[in-house]
């Protein structure tokens, strides 16, 4: 499922990033053509392209101009040798990015603005510019979906609340905010598969933002509320809780040595089913599984322990009834 | 009040999984549901307390069930160990 909707040069400088994924992006040339779509999550080095060579020339990526293709359009122009560029505006390249803060030639700028092919320039070196670049794309380019629940970080772990309407999602993830947990979204979900097997939840949209409904409330602000430590911009789904009407002819898991997992998008994630019954506390339940989930992840299983335990002890005592000859049965 | 007398059948005797078996199975009678090993008597709708047990391989056990569903009861729980608890 990529975006429907077509991801623009115009839309990347609008992104709001920070801290390592800042793009530090302007445009200096070409506004008007802000509007071309980026379709591919690729960037490309034109040298090739530059010194006159088009075959296999990959002009509907994004293109990144570091110091050495600025240094050589230079040339190009000091010598007259600028046709080759003619032939580079003649693709309809999305747009180019100047890396390292490095200004290209007048002429360069006055090609593109005829053109109407926009220019950016970022101050980041080529490299890391590119290594930024390529986690955004990703990002934007990465199979997405959203799921109805409430996403809540408890204790570190991505739990994602999941159930019918009415079976208290909203009220857990309250109480757990209150006791000192963070909400990431409500209601919508919006969860995105980064690198393959990362599924990275949000919400799915920055008005509705941290807004949570609360039945016989109404709609609460939880950052107004609750204040900063109550909330988080994304988290990755680690867990998956259902929370379900306690259904007397369900059987729910008493051990938990076997393990069962949900796919979104491909990605398997744990899945617990909790039924709900009044005098349940729900919340408590899922600090719980959040513990626990951290503990299986250092190592320790703790149900497959307590099994692997018992057995060792029923052999050892079977044996020595054996050995003993003894009887302590009936 | 209805007895019956079990031999435990399967290797690995009771672990984890029986158990949660019998708490399922004695779970869906009204009667109290109880088995013996020795001098200890323990609910069968307990899992822990079923595990505590420790009735390993070839141990002998009493099941007890009193209640209005009580013929029921043990003959669900018995069944359950003459199937070896589709373990073997």
């Amino acid at each position: 499922m990529i975006e429907t909707k077509d991801f623009t040069v115009l839309d990347l400088l609008d992104m709001d990033l920070k801290d390592h994924d800042d793009l530090q992006l302007r445009c200096i040339a070409g506004r008007k053509g802000l509007g071309r779509v980026i379709n591919l999550p690729d960037i490309n080095r034109p040298g090739l392209a530059l010194s006159g060579f088009y075959e296999n020339f990959a002009w509907q990526r994004v293109q990144v101009m570091g110091l050495g293709e600025n240094a050589y359009i230079r040339k190009l122009f000091d010598e007259n040798k600028s046709a080759n560029l003619t032939t580079l505006f003649g693709y309809d390249i999305p747009c180019f990015i100047f890396t390292n803060g490095a200004m290209p030639e007048k002429e360069f700028l006055a090609l593109a603005e005829e053109r109407d092919c926009p220019v950016l320039i970022t101050d980041l070196s080529s490299t890391e510019f590119m290594n930024r670049l390529m986690r955004v794309l990703s990002g934007v380019f990465a199979p997405k979906t959203t799921v109805h629940g409430v996403l809540v970080e408890v204790y570190g772990i991505g739990i994602l609340l999941t159930g019918d309407s009415g079976v208290g999602k909203s009220e857990t993830a309250l109480e757990l905010i209150e006791r000192g947990h963070r909400l990431v979204a409500d209601d919508v979900v919006e969860i995105r598969c980064v690198s393959g097997n990362i599924l990275m939840g949000s919400g799915a949209n920055k008005v509705i933002g941290h807004h949570m409904e609360i039945r016989g409330l109404g709609i609460i602000n939880v950052t107004h509320l609750f204040g900063v430590r109550a909330i988080r911009d994304k988290k990755q789904v680690q867990l998956i809780c259902n929370l379900e009407e306690w259904d007397t002819n369900k059987v729910y898991d008493r051990i938990g040595t076997d393990e069962k997992t949900q796919a979104i998008l491909d990605v398997h994630i744990p899945h617990l089913d909790i039924p709900v019954k009044p005098g349940r506390n729900i919340p408590i339940i899922i600090e719980t599984a959040a513990m626990n989930e951290r503990l299986k992840k250092m190592g320790y299983h703790s149900a497959q322990e307590f099994n692997k335990n018992i057995l060792r002890w029923l052999e050892s005592e079977s044996a020595r009834a054996v050995y003993f000859g003894r009887d302590d049965s009936i | 009040m209805t007895e019956k007398l079990i031999t435990i059948k399967n290797r690995a005797g009771i672990h984890a999984r029986p158990a949660a078996m019998i708490v399922q199975t004695a779970g869906k009678f009204k009667s109290r549901i109880f088995l013996e090993k020795g001098s200890t008597r323990i609910n069968a709708k307990s899992i822990m307390g079923i595990i505590t047990l420790g009735a390993g391989f070839d141990t002998q056990l009493r099941i007890i069930a009193e209640g209005d569903d009580e013929g029921a009861a043990a003959e669900a729980v018995f069944m359950l160990f003459e199937r070896r608890f589709e373990e073997e």
